[in-house]
């Protein structure tokens, strides 16, 4: 990659709906209040939005062929120049990735980014939409699930690095916690380590506490152009990094203990926005947490913890909000919800508003500078990662 | 000259209806490697990949998982763009633009013939509130506003199967189609009616295939082996979803996306300065709203003004989808590569004397209102 100096770019706006089971209004209407939302905390009207970026993870949950398109006049692209990025679960943080090349191209100055998920129009539940990701001559005939798939991987972790599942139960603790504090959460509620190991037993060892809830709703964020963002923004939280790779979709192949292309798309962004030291230089993240054990596993990906190690830090507070390095302080896809795509855009919603110190009883000390938001997702495959900074 | 980019090598697989003996990744493996070949890039040295593909027209869900492998693009930075193929050029284009990325690939292919109920399909892309409990055949679509169009530009249906005629016969010179043939137009407008006045032979049929572009910033491709070809402007756009909302007469998307590509490469007078236009033809009827667009003439236009155009071999030389068969969202991109081949004077026997500059114009299919422009240049 060049990475040749190109455009600033700016976020100026973000909005999110609430996070639910089950939403009365459509994809359409929840893409248009997420979008009005963040329009109107940048102070500009839909007509001046110049393209649109639409997220959406698989069209299957809505049984809605070419989703994008359908969702395209509730996200404001009524004749403009618009697209639907797609990289499964990572969709939500490619999003402002994708959004970013718009504006740093120097082709627009003012892009409207929106995700949306509505999971549950799949009956009698979204896993069964799943059975259609797999590989349709090796796998499918095994008929595995998301969650089987994913207990393998939190196996394979635990075994690896000797972790222990109250360790990992303690991550659905803090992130549920930190929810408490988040209007738009689903499932935030103060829990203990016992009660997270006493909930069913999903897929051995994830219990069902560890695992992020079915939902529908919606994001946005509004992306400005250095020259537009100073005269309309008192306070644009600028992109600093991206980065996003795909591993290979023989996942049965692959070591599962450590995900090498988080690791591959953090390098990215670092490289890009100038990082060295990211563990001293990243003052707040938010990496993808739909299951327990993926918060650690991601941090490691991402180098602010050692191989095996994130375990300890969190048992130690590290990740905490007060702690030294805060981790999902909006409370994450285990404590807010997890609308796919949307869920990615939420965590660089929480990243924009905890920079701008706007994140009210969800705010982490010490004014932080620069923060981080990663998503995750296709056969445990690709990670997406943004770098935000003031 | 900053905003240009190159399509530095091209690989496309000849167009089929049905492929039995290979898989999707081994057609897209094929073109690859004739793109990467072509290029004299190493798969190693891509920065970043674009791929279009919609889940539905797949049977996979997140159907990205699958893209990687065949491209040599393991560990890279890999999208998709659940999009039209001009939709997947722009995003690749932009990553170049934007300094992201000095070569970038964009993959997109078509595996039709797997697709068992193809309406079924479509059907599923209409509004499921307000349209779906109509049972519409999405055919009838296209052939409400086909009626449309003619009442409103004047233009008699005979004129729509003049279109099929043409560009069947056109694809005979082209080693890329697979529906070339030699038809009369009586035999067009005395077709299986699919619904009035849609005639089976005004619709395009399905093809397998795939198609690879390797993408460079300037300075990058010339330091390559291929020969370049510029993308001088690139532009796409989106009308009503809605069925009840939208013109029917005029492809207003299609305005919006050549104005925009136009805009974005300096070219003021299309019908002067293009000589190559290969619009979308997915039904027949589509190829002269189409070429208003690319024009910017109002409806009817084509045939008036349109019509020395066509009659030159300057509008679909390649036979369009009438002629090579429709690949979907990857039907876009096959065109792009078939009239890059054009301006690199290496078309073969259907080439276009001294084409320098062409449009590609390109639309989603039934029931979307999204279509894509793009102008390539010769180097």
């Amino acid at each position: 990659m060049r990475r040749r100096g190109s455009r600033r770019v700016a976020v100026i706006g973000a909005g999110l709906s609430r996070f639910v089971r089950r939403a009365l209004e459509t994809g359409k209407e929840l893409s248009y209040y997420a979008a009005g939302q963040a329009l109107e905390s940048a102070g500009v009207r839909r007509r001046d939005v110049e393209a649109v970026v639409m997220a959406s993870a698989p069209d299957a949950f809505d049984g809605q062929h070419m989703k994008g398109e359908y969702l395209l006049d509730g996200a404001g692209a009524y004749r403009k120049p618009y697209f639907r990025v797609y990289v499964g679960g990572g969709s939500g943080v490619f999003s402002i990735i994708s959004g970013w090349t718009l504006v740093a191209s120097g082709m627009f100055d003012l892009v409207l980014v929106v995700a949306e998920e509505k999971m549950s129009p799949t009956q009698p539940h979204p896993q069964a939409a799943f059975i259609t990701i797999f590989d349709h001559t090796i796998e499918r005939p095994l008929g595995p699930n998301l969650l089987w798939i994913f207990a393998l991987e939190q196996t394979r972790y635990m075994q690896t690095y000797g972790i222990r599942n109250e360790e990992i139960a303690l991550v659905s603790v803090k992130n549920k916690r930190n929810a408490l504090g988040h209007p738009a959460s689903q499932v935030a509620e103060a829990v203990t380590v016992e009660q997270v190991l006493a909930s069913e037993v999903v897929a051995w060892p994830v219990h069902r506490l560890m695992v992020s809830p079915v939902s529908d709703g919606a994001a946005a964020i509004v992306l400005a152009s250095e020259r537009v963002a100073r005269r309309l923004s008192p306070r644009p939280v600028w992109v600093e990094g991206i980065g996003w790779s795909l591993d290979t979709s023989y996942w049965g192949n692959r070591d599962l203990a450590y995900p090498r292309y988080v690791e591959q798309a953090a390098r990215m962004a670092y490289a890009m926005a100038g990082i060295t030291d990211p563990r001293r230089e990243i003052h707040v993240v938010e990496p993808y947490d739909p299951f327990a054990y993926k918060e650690l596993h991601h941090l490691e990906g991402l180098l602010l913890a050692d191989r095996g190690k994130a375990a300890e830090d969190l048992v130690r507070g590290r990740f905490d909000r007060e702690g030294a390095l805060p981790s999902s302080p909006s409370g994450g896809l285990l404590g807010v919800g997890n609308p796919i795509a949307a869920a990615g855009l939420m965590k660089v919603c929480e990243i924009f508003w905890q920079l701008r110190g706007e994140a009210g009883p969800r705010q982490v000390p010490n004014a932080p500078r620069r923060g981080l938001a990663q998503a995750w997702g296709d056969l445990m495959q690709i990670g997406t990662v943004v770098v935000l900074g003031v | 000259m900053d905003n240009l980019v190159a399509i530095a090598g091209i690989g496309l697989t000849p167009l089929r209806p049905v492929s039995p003996d290979l898989s999707f990744r081994e057609l897209v493996f094929e073109a690859a490697t004739r793109a990467y070949a072509d290029a004299g890039v190493d798969p190693r040295d891509v920065d970043g990949v674009v791929t279009v593909a919609e889940d539905l027209h797949e049977g996979t869900s997140i159907t990205d998982e699958y893209t990687p492998d065949q491209l040599g693009a393991v560990l890279k930075p890999v999208q998709t763009v659940a999009g039209d193929g001009l939709q997947g050029l722009a995003a690749a284009c932009l990553l170049i633009r934007s300094g992201a990325a000095d070569v970038v690939v964009v993959e997109a292919h078509s595996k039709a013939s797997n697709v068992l109920e193809h309406e079924e399909v479509l059907a599923m892309a209409l509004d499921p509130t307000y349209e779906r409990p109509w049972g519409l055949d999405p055919h009838a679509v296209a052939a409400l506003e086909m009626r449309r169009y003619l009442h409103e530009a004047g233009v008699p249906e005979r004129a729509v199967a003049e279109v099929v005629v043409a560009n069947r016969r056109r694809a005979l010179r082209n080693p890329f189609a697979a529906y070339g043939a030699d038809l009369t137009v009586e035999q067009v407008l005395t077709d299986t009616v699919v619904a009035d006045p849609l005639r089976a032979a005004m619709v395009s049929q399905t093809a397998d295939g795939a198609v690879v572009l390797v993408l460079a910033a300037p300075e990058t491709a010339r330091a390559l082996r291929g020969r370049p070809v510029m993308v001088r402007g690139i532009g796409w756009a989106s009308d009503e979803p809605s069925l009840s909302g939208r013109p029917w007469a005029e492809a207003t998307y299609a305005h919006l996306a050549a104005a925009m590509a136009y805009r974005d490469a300096g070219l003021r007078a299309p019908g002067r300065e293009v000589d190559l236009f290969e619009v979308d033809d997915t039904y027949a009827h589509k190829q002269l709203q189409h070429l208003e667009a690319a024009l910017g003439l109002p409806p009817g236009g084509a045939l008036r003004e349109g019509a020395a155009l066509a009659a030159a071999d300057r509008v679909n030389a390649s036979g369009g989808h009438l002629g090579m068969g429709y690949g979907y969202d990857a039907s876009a991109l096959v065109r792009v590569a078939v009239t890059a081949l054009q301006v690199r004077g290496e078309a073969g026997p259907m080439q276009v004397p001294g084409v320098r500059t062409a449009v590609v114009l390109s639309w989603r299919g039934v029931p979307t209102t999204t279509g894509g422009a793009v102008v390539l240049g010769a180097a």
